[in-house]
């Protein structure tokens, strides 16, 4: 219990994906100019990097075996543009309401850095061991790659989404024009940076 | 051909500079600035890595089925990534250390994808091997730059080397990437809009004075 309240603290708050790793920029300052379609990417960048590291893990223990983990960029990456592809045509099938809500967005997920970025993370036991406070580095398992895919996802959300709503409020504001656009997003990306970087001080 | 390598070179250095212009491949650009060093390292892995890619997919330009395109240019890439990588990992383990994470996620870098979808796969092998070397500079000259900016503010050192005695925590941390990086890109296009304003103001003043001569003869 407290190792997954670790996990949840550390993937959201401590260490989150997008204003202090850096992933997942683009969609950040890209999609975030009103609150709806902030919240569709978030919820569908979450499920793709949850589905990601449920494959991706056992993949690179079968490369492993293998010898070839030197591969693990390409296998990752098609295995990533696979799922959205998939997810893609299921939502065309079965909710084709959500589909085109979230049509546009859904492609973009595949050259999302913070997807390939948690595949490549959850792999490296010594870097998840420091970053959700295991004991060793061979603790590391699948439950927890799934968990920190899940809550790094939810993270990477509530970012985009505080994003969102500075930004419909931003929008209304007189600003010179060469800071218009992304200029004055990343200046409000500083500032929830500086909050989020008060958890880092616990 | 002098005028259209002029346009390739400044295209990809300055008035289509993929970081500071068409602000792409944004998170190394924050994350990995902290230190000059790291925007020379990673510059030069992205260079090497769309030059690379240029070359090949201006190759198959005419092979490759449009609709498999994306496919065929992710595998590409991720290809050369892992080259870059395992190169990297032999020769420059320091670099490798400092690029970390970063290094696989070139993989989708949007300027890798962006060139290889607006320009290789519609020009010349030699155009493309050009483009991706341009803008492979312009990206590593923004990186290089903001990375020297951060790092003298931050700990008051250039390349390793301490200049001042000073730290400005600010800039080290995550707050100041964003920051720093939004005042490069601000300051970029205020400076261009200048220039371009003084280029218009110049053409103006020369398609005008005929025009008062003639009115002052009329006078």
């Amino acid at each position: 219990m407290a190792q997954f309240i670790m996990i949840v603290v550390s993937a959201v708050f401590i260490n989150n994906f997008v204003v202090v790793q850096f992933l997942g920029i683009c969609p950040f300052l890209g999609v975030s100019k009103d609150f709806k379609s902030a919240l569709g990417m978030g919820l569908a960048v979450t499920f793709v990097m949850t589905l990601t590291c449920l494959i991706t893990y056992p993949l690179y223990a079968l490369l492993a075996r293998f010898n070839i983990e030197f591969l693990e960029i390409i296998v990752f990456i098609f295995v990533i543009a696979a799922i959205v592809q998939m997810i893609e045509m299921a939502l065309k099938k079965f909710s084709p309401s959500l589909y085109n809500a979230m049509g546009i967005y859904l492609p973009l997920i595949t050259t999302n850095c913070a997807v390939l970025g948690v595949a490549e993370l959850v792999i490296d036991h010594g870097q998840m061991a420091s970053l959700i406070g295991l004991s060793s580095p061979e603790m590391m398992n699948m439950g927890f790659a799934v968990l920190y895919g899940l809550f790094a996802g939810l993270g990477f959300t509530l970012a985009i989404v505080i994003m969102s709503g500075m930004r419909e409020r931003v929008a209304r504001l007189p600003i010179s024009k060469h800071l218009k656009g992304f200029p004055i997003a990343m200046i409000l990306a500083c500032f929830i940076a500086m909050a989020f970087f008060v958890f880092a001080l616990i | 051909m002098k005028n259209s390598f002029k346009k390739v070179a400044l295209g990809g250095v300055i008035t289509s500079n993929p970081t500071l212009k068409l602000v792409l491949g944004t998170c190394p650009t924050l994350a990995l600035t902290t230190a000059a060093m790291n925007g020379l390292g990673m510059g030069a892995a992205v260079t090497f890595v769309l030059i690379c890619s240029n070359l090949l997919i201006s190759l198959l330009r005419k092979v490759i089925p449009n609709q498999v395109r994306i496919p065929a240019f992710v595998l590409i890439i991720a290809t050369f990534v892992t080259i870059v990588r395992l190169a990297l990992d032999k020769f420059l383990p320091p670099i490798y250390e400092s690029l970390g994470l970063y290094l696989p996620l070139i993989v989708v870098n949007c300027i890798i994808l962006g060139r290889a979808e607006s320009f290789a796969s519609k020009n010349g092998v030699g155009w493309s091997i050009l483009d991706g070397l341009f803008m492979g500079i312009g990206f590593t000259l923004a990186l290089t730059l903001m990375g020297a900016v951060r790092e003298f503010l931050g700990y008051g050192t250039l390349f390793n080397v301490q200049i001042m005695n000073f730290q400005i925590g600010f800039f080290s941390s995550s707050a100041g990437a964003f920051f720093t990086y939004a005042v490069f890109i601000a300051v970029f296009s205020l400076v261009s809009s200048l220039i371009s304003n003084k280029r218009k103001r110049k053409a103006f003043a020369k398609t005008q004075t005929p025009v008062q001569d003639c009115a002052k003869e009329v006078e």
